[in-house]
């Protein structure tokens, strides 16, 4: 393929919530819902973000790393289970947000958390058939679990962005492919607030079906090994799936920990492993090869294996890094605190 | 133009007058007037309201007001700058008799604020700020007015204690106010330990919701002399001095522009100094615009209002008696009539009706009414003639 | 509180801080203005507003008006940004109890209101702590 990354952005909110603030409300064993999920803390966003302004100073992270003219991209995508309207695009808040408005086309993704790979197949796919000079693509949510439900331990919030060229690349794709079949382990109906899951049937025929045939079909046609890869980053539910899919494909820890970012962010839905992928372009070096797999319920998983090219270096430090903003300064809260920015206190109609 | 006099005043008990509308709160007041003065009629009425439309769901008050008055088909105008609404209202009525346009003419101002929840009145009143620039944010007015007393602070070194002081003082001078909504006296204590509104700013330090009017009745002192058996007051000055509508965009946070412009010209008109003012009334509407107002007015240097007003310089019996009827503060904060209500004290204390309130040997007052952050003033100096 | 057509005019300025600076004197306004208060020029180019500045003084809002009970305390500020461009903002991310002047702080794309819960959302600049 002629077309790849070009630049590449990520936003973390600053806020967090131990998994011990959740469990003590709920009368549950936080220290085995820290076992068992590998989780420790998730990101919080504030009432005053949500995917949109997530998705902009993402976009503005990317943009900067690609140094373009934001009036040259086509298009803008953005992958969200979270978009703030069910009617009104989040792409254009974000296109007009970032100058790129008005030639260009926008559309908003959703396939719960694999919205995002998605937009940056069809982003790149568009670069790639000469439609467009660049292109925009996004995942970011502010994801919800219902009170008390598991979710509720790794549902947080985050974006990242990536801007798909031909020239000046930074990660140069070298092969795409996606799995799909027809899974019901996840879901929201429209009007309802929270999402509802299957259980423990999201793992075995859900996500590990989707996750490691997409892997194996995609190394299998690139004729790759693990051993390939210096880096690989999966979708990340938990902290604990993504390592397991890892350790079945023969991965080893170093090659998957830079990206796995779960423990201490949660699970960012559609933003999820597009910021693995961002934490992995942080410190990858030329020549690098990276194999990112997604995964969304109902399900899917998009599989794309990326090159690190020599001009990596130059833009690791022109924005802040996904690590650095996962790392420093987060502002703990407490259960109390985060339901009322989450809004899952009822109150008085105005 | 002609030489104008102040012949009568009107006000009724300010507060939460829940059993009265806006008409009769305001004719009550209007009609004081109009009996004080010893007049049959008026040739034109203006009425200062700040926003009839939110507080009230009622615009259109000139013709209004002019047909409860009973005066059917004279002109009625209502005047709208905000909180100084009432200041402008009087100064149009003045200019009117001034150019020779009319004789008798009454000056008023209303506002009844608590026909709305306090939401809606803090939305009501922010609508003097920048509602795309300031509003849109969040802000409120004692939000605006926190953010110039921190400045304050952080510039002059003003104190808690020092705004406190303004406080305990417009209370105290309220306490002998028959008028006033809050005649209580609150110790320095009791206003640094109230609710915060909006850091550094207590409930304390802030004016209240009040409903209210005031009234005036302007003549030619010529007619005057030969109407009135009252000691005779005139309007030695009438200035008016505008600046931008944000905070954020005056040159000093900290310096009220639109003040010292319209005080200095003032000054101009009557041929005086600050020094020569007996008293002066001012828009108190929070402490800490008290002390800035005074420096704005030459009474006191910049920085040093908080200093002078701690020091006791600006109670009754100081250097400058400031707000002696109580001030926003204790009297209460009907926008609109607030800067009307500001006269009536001048014309009180000069003709020497003020009672236990009163300022010694006052021959000359002076009244500060301003909008918003100061985006708009009014200054009004009055002489026993 | 906010119409959706009075909320879209001011986009230029909420999402992408463009102000107005005359040719003349270089005085920079924020919002555009069709005349310098300055020197009266009618001239203006479009710039871009620096996107860090220094807190010239704050408060926080304990008393919220309609739309921003949920928000209290929140901090509000006026900031002077690095062009010397003042603006009124809010102050995200930071202990409101923290907060001094001369803070150093750096703009985000944040929601600042909303219409209820049914109505237009609206989007703009708060300032969190530089790094």
């Amino acid at each position: 393929m002629d077309s790849g990354i070009i630049g590449y952005g990520a936003y973390v909110p600053r806020h967090r919530i131990k998994v011990e603030q959740i469990a003590r409300v709920w009368g549950a064993d936080a220290p085995s819902y820290k076992r068992g999920l590998m989780l420790r803390e998730k990101s919080v966003p504030t009432p005053d973000q949500d995917t949109i302004t997530m998705s902009v100073e993402a976009s503005r992270h990317a943009i900067r790393r690609a140094g373009i003219d934001a009036q040259k991209i086509g298009a803008i995508y953005i992958g969200s289970e979270s978009h703030p309207y069910a009617v009104k695009p989040s792409g254009t808040t974000v296109a007009e947000a970032i100058g790129a408005t008005p030639d260009i086309h926008c559309a908003d993704f959703e396939f719960a958390c694999k919205a995002g790979s998605e937009g940056m197949f069809v982003a790149m796919s568009l670069v790639e058939a000469n439609q467009m000079e660049y292109a925009l693509g996004i995942g970011a949510d502010t994801s919800q679990g219902a009170p008390g439900d598991a979710l509720e331990y790794s549902a947080s919030a985050g974006a990242a962005a990536f801007v798909f060229g031909k020239e000046k690349r930074i990660a140069e794709c070298e092969h795409t492919y996606s799995f799909m079949t027809d899974t019901p382990d996840f879901w929201r109906r429209e009007y309802q607030f929270y999402p509802r899951h299957a259980g423990r049937f999201t793992g075995e025929p859900a996500y590990f079906k989707h996750v490691l045939s997409c892997a194996k079909k995609i190394m299998e046609r690139s004729g790759t090994t693990a051993k390939d890869f210096r880096w690989a980053v999966f979708h990340q539910p938990n902290g604990k799936f993504p390592m397991r899919a890892a350790k079945k494909l023969g991965f080893e820890k170093e090659q998957v920990e830079q990206g796995w970012l779960s423990p201490t962010l949660g699970n960012t839905y559609s933003g999820s492993s597009p910021m693995g992928l961002s934490a992995i372009l942080d410190v990858a070096s030329p020549g690098d090869r990276i194999l990112m797999v997604s995964y969304g319920s109902g399900a899917g998983s998009d599989g794309f294996i990326w090159k690190a090219t020599d001009r990596i270096k130059e833009v690791q430090g022109l924005a802040p890094q996904t690590r650095e903003q996962l790392e420093n300064d987060p502002i703990y809260i407490d259960y109390g605190t985060y339901a009322k920015f989450r809004g899952k206190i009822r109150k008085l109609a105005n | 133009m002609r030489d104008v006099a102040v012949i009568g005043i009107g006000m009724n008990r300010w507060g939460e007058l829940w059993e009265k509308s806006h008409r009769q709160i305001w004719t009550e007041a209007a009609l004081e007037a109009i009996d004080d003065a010893g007049v049959d009629h008026v040739d034109a009425m203006f009425v200062g309201c700040m926003s009839g439309g939110l507080f009230m769901g009622q615009e259109h008050l000139g013709a209004m007001l002019a047909d409860q008055l009973g005066m059917g088909p004279i002109p009625g105008t209502r005047v709208e700058s905000a909180c100084a609404s009432g200041g402008l209202a009087f100064r149009q009525a003045y200019l009117s008799v001034a150019s020779g346009m009319h004789d008798i003419v009454l000056a008023s101002g209303l506002e009844k604020m608590t026909d709305v929840d306090g939401g809606a009145a803090t939305y009501a009143l922010s609508t003097a700020a920048d509602q795309e620039y300031e509003c849109f944010h969040g802000i409120t007015f004692p939000g605006l007015y926190a953010m110039m007393a921190r400045a304050h602070m952080a510039k002059y070194g003003t104190t808690e204690e020092q705004l406190a002081a303004v406080a305990v003082k417009n209370h105290e001078n309220g306490s002998k106010n028959p008028l006033a909504q809050f005649p209580m006296k609150v110790t320095a204590e009791q206003v640094m330990n109230s609710v915060l509104v909006a850091d550094p700013l207590r409930i304390l330090h802030c004016s209240p919701i009040t409903d209210g009017a005031a009234a005036g009745i302007l003549v030619p002192l010529d007619m005057a002399k030969k109407m009135s058996d009252k000691p005779l007051v005139k309007v030695a000055a009438s200035a008016q001095a505008s600046d931008s509508i944000a905070l954020h965009d005056r040159e000093e946070i900290t310096w009220i522009g639109s003040t010292a412009k319209a005080a200095e010209d003032a000054y101009k008109q009557a041929g005086c100094t600050p020094k020569e003012i007996s008293f002066c009334e001012v828009h108190d509407c929070f402490t800490i615009a008290e002390i800035m107002v005074t420096e704005a007015l030459g009474f006191f240097d910049r920085g040093q209002g908080g200093k002078a007003a701690e020091s006791g310089e600006t109670a009754l019996g100081g250097t400058i008696p400031i707000n002696p009827s109580g001030g926003l503060k204790s009297k209460g904060h009907p926008v609109g009539a607030t800067g009307v209500a500001q006269i009536r004290e001048l014309v009180m204390q000069l003709r020497g009706e003020c009672g236990e309130r009163q300022v010694k040997d006052a021959v000359r007052g002076m009244s500060q009414n301003m909008g918003g952050t100061g985006a708009s003033t009014a200054v009004h100096i009055l002489e026993r003639v | 509180m906010i119409g959706s057509s009075r909320y879209w005019r001011e986009v230029p300025q909420r999402y992408r801080y463009e102000a107005a600076k005359c040719t003349k004197c270089g005085k920079i306004f924020f919002p555009p203005r069709l005349v310098c208060n300055g020197c009266r020029s009618r001239e203006f180019e479009t710039v871009t507003l620096a996107q860090e500045g220094v807190l010239e003084t704050f408060t926080v809002i304990r008393v919220a008006p309609t739309g921003f009970g949920d928000e209290t305390p929140y901090a509000v500020g006026i900031i002077k940004l690095d062009d010397g461009v003042r603006i009124t903002s809010q102050v995200v991310d930071c202990d409101v109890e923290k907060l001094n002047i001369g803070d150093r702080l750096r703009l985000e794309f944040r929601k600042v209101q909303e219409d209820g819960e049914s109505g237009v959302i609206c989007y703009g600049y708060k300032f969190v702590p530089a790094n």
